[in-house]
């Protein structure tokens, strides 16, 4: 959120573009959905409406509502920015460090990982000082901890390295 | 005058302490809730929910619709103070707040921003208390065609009233109910469209949609636009709280008005966001002096807030009544009180009264306990909104794994909840609207299930949706509703062009 803020950076992804690619993704869920139903049963069996009937037509809508989103978005074909470039970029600034902090939980558990995660977005994308960051994020996981293992009760992930573990949780 | 009564009662168990305490702790949670961009009420209750499935149905439901009532008042501070929309059913409300805000009467705005949310919400709750029971009491006639004809209404209803183009409406009330039948089929037992991955076998839990499409998605989106946060401050003394309070019944047509609106939108799924802006609307047209709108009026704050509380809170009858939610935040609750083990629907009157009457007497209490939290608070949440995104945000994302994670203990639920999120981004960007999707994964299964029951009671004959008087109107009005886009542009192309509608670029669609 520094350089790139104001720079009037105006190439990016079309309106249009991004309406259509969105369409056939839902007319493809549509015929997934079409395809599963169909290996279901999605007509009428010996006790009633087999398990895939009324899926069938929910693919049914989805096909044709997306192909009509498909038609509408060509025909105006708006060509107003989707988002900028610089926006995609601010986007993926939180997307991609949070898909990295799903991985993380994965591997360390959920209280480790949130300490990361906040340190390191504080320090990179905040422009904290290293102290701060690693303060405020230490305490956040505590207050988790004590919130939902000790008062809740409610267990969370502990990951497959488990580096709590000694805590006896 | 049986209602009274059962509402006595009601209060008699929400009376105790320790649902007081819960009460203040859920409205506070709500005010954070509605103040802190990314999470609202729906994903806020979403995320809390897993907290509650120890406590007794009563006192969760008490502090969770508490969190809903406190987010609705939540939103106005940040419309007012810092001209950011917390909610998107307070959008309309930065229109006069904000102006009025700058002309140094933000204390002014936000009081009456608050006290026509209780009114608001005031009326709606008079109106759930006499209405309920009697629509209940009607439901318990509907057989499982009266059911899938009221489901039909329902979703029809977003397609006929919502804004932009029907097509989307669809393709997202569709998506909800084809991530509804993933999993195992509750009639036959089958697998369906799992695609042989285990995990999917338990489906796609609505709480982590929620999750995710509001939650994560407002993140990006607020990230996208870079925001920072520069606001007025507020105190608010109660010589301020006095004066605004002895100006208010002046603007008593307005608040009933924008009651009626709200209360109109929230039972139908119109919603709290539509109702606000056409109350605005409306207030601006039938007002003497429509002009000076927009440069800090206060009968511009009182509107929209009115109805977006009216609507937001009497999205809670369909709900109790008929077990079919109003809005997002109506199908959180309703998801509740399944995991509680209630079921939600005309029965519950009958059998669980002390439950319903303790939730519609907690709605009084707690409305009014919020106006008196909120107004005392102002302060403290207004100095909440300066500390920075870049700290907030982070600390967002992981309550939201937290969230997630919590629903089932499964780790996959996270990895939905991002991919949820990233679609509510595509979503929003492209004004797909949220609600439909929301509402169809809820009700995906009992809507399938009403539809086969019906069908295998009429052998597959689809005329049965029209045989009978009640059904026949019901399935008549939804396909009115739904064929309402291609019946109004015909209508149009015989009568002069219409003014446009006002504002129709600022309105978010959800």
């Amino acid at each position: 959120m520094s350089a790139d803020e104001n720079t009037g950076d105006e190439s990016g992804v079309p309106m249009y573009v991004a309406e259509a690619v969105m369409a056939i993704l839902v007319m493809t869920m549509g015929a997934v959905v079409m395809w599963g139903s169909w290996n279901l049963g999605s007509g009428w069996t010996t006790d009633g409406p087999g398990a895939g009937y009324f899926p069938f037509y929910i693919s049914l809508i989805l096909i044709i509502s997306g192909g009509g989103i498909l038609v509408q978005g060509l025909r105006k074909r708006n060509t107003e920015l989707f988002a900028s470039n610089a926006q995609m970029k601010r986007v993926a600034t939180v997307l991609v460090p949070a898909l990295v902090y799903v991985g993380l939980i994965q591997l360390v558990g959920m209280y480790v990982a949130s300490a990361i995660y906040i340190t390191l977005f504080m320090i990179y994308i905040g422009k904290y000082s290293a102290l701060k960051g690693a303060v405020l994020a230490v305490c956040t996981s505590a207050f988790f901890f004590v919130l939902f293992e000790v008062w809740f009760k409610v267990p969370l992930i502990k990951g497959w390295l488990n580096p709590l573990g000694f805590l006896g949780y | 005058m049986q209602e009274l009564s059962a509402l006595f009662q009601g209060f008699a168990v929400v009376l105790t302490p320790m649902n007081i305490l819960l009460m203040m702790v859920g409205i506070i949670l709500g005010i954070l809730i509605g103040v802190l961009p990314g999470l609202g009420g729906a994903n806020g209750v979403a995320i809390l929910l897993p907290l509650t499935f120890t406590m007794s149905p009563t006192s969760a439901i008490i502090m969770l619709s508490c969190i809903y009532w406190g987010a609705l008042f939540g939103g106005a501070i940040t419309s007012i103070l810092f001209n950011i929309p917390g909610e998107p059913w307070s959008v309309a409300t930065t229109f006069d707040g904000y102006p009025m805000a700058q002309q140094g009467k933000a204390a002014q705005a936000l009081t009456a921003a608050f006290t026509s949310s209780f009114v608001g919400a005031l009326v709606a709750v008079v109106m759930i208390t006499f209405l309920a029971p009697l629509v209940a009491k009607f439901a318990l006639k509907f057989g499982p065609p009266e059911f899938f004809a009221v489901y039909l209404l329902t979703f029809c209803s977003f397609v006929g009233m919502g804004k932009g183009s029907p097509f989307k409406i669809l393709a997202s009330m569709a998506m909800g109910f084809g991530l509804a039948a993933v999993g195992m089929d509750t009639v036959t037992g089958q697998l369906r469209l799992t695609f042989g991955i285990e995990q999917l076998m338990r489906g796609f839990d609505f709480l982590i949609a929620v999750i995710g499409l509001f939650g994560i998605a407002e993140i990006l989106v607020s990230m996208e636009e870079g925001l920072a946060f520069s606001g007025k401050s507020a105190k608010i003394s109660p010589k301020v709280v006095w004066e605004t309070w002895k100006e208010l019944p002046r603007y008593w047509m307005t608040s009933l008005r924008s009651s009626l609106v709200g209360i109109w939108m929230g039972i139908t799924p119109g919603g709290a966001t539509p109702a606000s802006f056409m109350s605005y609307g409306l207030a601006k047209k039938m007002s003497r002096d429509g002009d000076s709108f927009g440069k800090g009026k206060i009968e511009g704050v009182i509107a929209p807030e009115t109805a977006a509380h009216a609507a937001g809170t009497s999205a809670l009858l369909p709900m109790l009544a008929l077990g079919i939610p109003g809005s997002p935040t109506a199908a959180v609750l309703l998801g509740g009180l399944l995991i509680w083990g209630l079921q939600p629907g005309p029965l519950l009157f009958v059998e669980q009264k002390d439950f319903v009457w303790g939730l519609i007497a907690s709605m009084y209490l707690g409305n009014l306990v919020g106006l008196i939290v909120v107004l005392s608070t102002v302060p403290l949440f207004a100095s909440i909104l300066r500390i920075p995104f870049s700290i907030i945000a982070p600390v967002i994302v992981v309550i939201c794994a937290i969230g997630a994670y919590t629903v089932h203990s499964a780790m996959l639920d996270i990895w939905l909840m991002m991919l949820f999120g990233l679609l509510g981004y595509i979503f929003k960007k492209l004004d797909y609207p949220l609600a439909p999707l929301v509402l169809a994964l809820v009700l995906g299964d009992k809507a399938e299930d009403s539809f086969r029951q019906a069908m295998l009671v009429s052998q597959g004959e689809l005329g049965i949706m029209f045989s009978i008087p009640l059904v026949g109107t019901i399935t008549g009005l939804a396909l009115l509703l739904l064929f309402w886009p291609i019946v109004s542009k015909i209508l149009d192309k015989f009568r002069k062009p219409k003014q446009k509608v006002e504002f129709k670029e600022e309105q978010p669609i959800d």
